[in-house]
């Protein structure tokens, strides 16, 4: 009777460790499966990627449909090379796509958002978005407005 | 002078063969061959070690989880990122403090046990007879503490996970009224299932092989008096909480430094 009451005890508690793994994956994770094998990579040059991270989000209206999965800098014209994944549901994407860097909120993190373009051409494996635009760098622009304040 | 070098070298020496000790014991309890009644033994080890462990457990990571999301949501509102408050409380517990506190609380709880038991046995010579009677301790004894401790350990963090997030939650958002929507899928686009989760678990995995081996080493290495006892039970409390603390840095390093 005693070791029959240990081992119902010691049942349930595996249970309950297995019912906890579940539920932080389904429940707290979400189970967000990045990187998994349906996921596409697009490029895009910046000009200034300003504090973009590996693994940051890719977002279109404000939803999110991918990770930046590599950053890299051409050594020959001094631009960044952004890599991205982008999610198999949305893929193909237009061919005049658009990337912007953004941040979420005012001191929040980058991301890069994607404007949906209209053209009947699209976007293959591994190419190149061409029409983006950079991270908005606080400096330059306070550094601009000096500069146009002291010329007025 | 050449004194203290001896003293030095004799202590250093001992350190060694404490741990070459240390670390056989391991290897043959760990990778002996299982035998007939094994299994009871296991389920008997998982209940001392596992399930009375929960109480402790499932009581501090509920306040835990509360204290931090109580403030996390203070520090947040001041700047309105209350919604923020899930993925913190999620990513602060998963990475840290579910496999750390599991691990201080489990040496405190669940090694010092170990260690009083195994202790005890040495000191009025029931390893000795054991041995006597073609009964191997480290098979009957060591094995199926450490077994149950590599067990138990994970799914005890997995549990001390769960019920911190819930404990936040209630705090965050039935208590203070944080938006649940915002809480939980801030906190599900936060969470990565290895990133966060898989990388957790290793951590707990790793805690649960040091403390083990700790509590059972110290217990068969007791010094067979009342004092001696005292003294091992001690000094698993205490190596284990500093080598989880230490290791939990090097191993944080190791998964989260890549600071590209």
């Amino acid at each position: 009777m005693r070791m029959r009451t240990i081992e119902i005890s010691v049942g349930a508690f595996v249970l309950a460790g297995i019912l906890a793994v579940v539920v932080l994956v389904v429940k707290v994770s979400g189970v967000s499966l990045s990187g998994s094998a349906d996921a596409h990579l697009l490029k895009a040059e910046f000009p200034d990627v300003a504090g973009l991270r590996v693994r940051a989000k890719v977002s279109m209206a404000g939803v999110t449909i991918g990770r930046v999965s590599q950053i890299d800098v051409d050594p020959e014209y001094g631009v960044a090379i952004v890599t991205m994944e982008i999610n198999d549901r949305i893929w193909p994407l237009p061919q005049d796509t658009g990337a912007r860097i953004l941040t979420e909120g005012l001191l929040g993190a980058r991301y890069v958002a994607l404007t949906p373009g209209a053209d009947t051409e699209m976007l293959k494996e591994g190419d190149f978005i061409t029409d983006t635009q950079g991270a908005l760098v606080l400096e330059n622009l306070i550094g601009d407005f000096i500069t146009r304040l002291g010329g007025s | 002078m050449i004194a203290l070098v001896r003293a030095l070298g004799i202590r250093t020496l001992d350190r060694l063969a404490s741990l070459g000790d240390a670390s056989m014991m391991w290897v043959i309890a760990m990778f002996g061959l299982p035998r007939r009644g094994d299994f009871a033994l296991l389920v008997r080890q998982i209940y001392h070690v596992g399930v009375l462990s929960l109480v402790i457990i499932v009581l501090s990571a509920f306040s835990i989880g509360a204290v931090i999301a109580l403030q996390f949501y203070t520090q947040l509102s001041r700047f309105g990122a209350e919604d923020a408050v899930g993925l913190g409380l999620a990513l602060v517990l998963l990475r840290e403090l579910g496999p750390v506190v599991t691990a201080l609380l489990f040496a405190g709880r669940a090694g010092s046990e170990i260690t009083a038991e195994i202790g005890l046995m040495k000191s009025t010579e029931q390893l000795s007879s054991m041995e006597m009677m073609g009964v191997d301790p480290l098979h009957r004894i060591v094995a199926p503490r450490l077994w149950a401790g590599l067990l138990c350990m994970p799914l005890l963090a997995a549990i001390f996970n769960v019920v911190a997030i819930y404990g936040g939650s209630v705090v965050a958002v039935q208590w203070l009224g944080s938006d649940p929507g915002s809480f939980w899928a801030g906190m599900q686009d936060a969470v990565e299932l290895w990133e966060d989760v898989g990388k957790g678990s290793i951590k707990s995995v790793v805690f649960a092989v040091v403390v083990t081996w700790i509590a059972v080493y110290q217990g068969y290495d007791t010094v067979p008096t009342a004092e001696g006892i005292g003294l091992a039970t001690t000094r698993t409390v205490v190596m284990s909480s500093v080598m989880v603390l230490a290791l939990d840095f090097l191993l944080t390093l190791g998964m989260y430094g890549d600071f590209k």
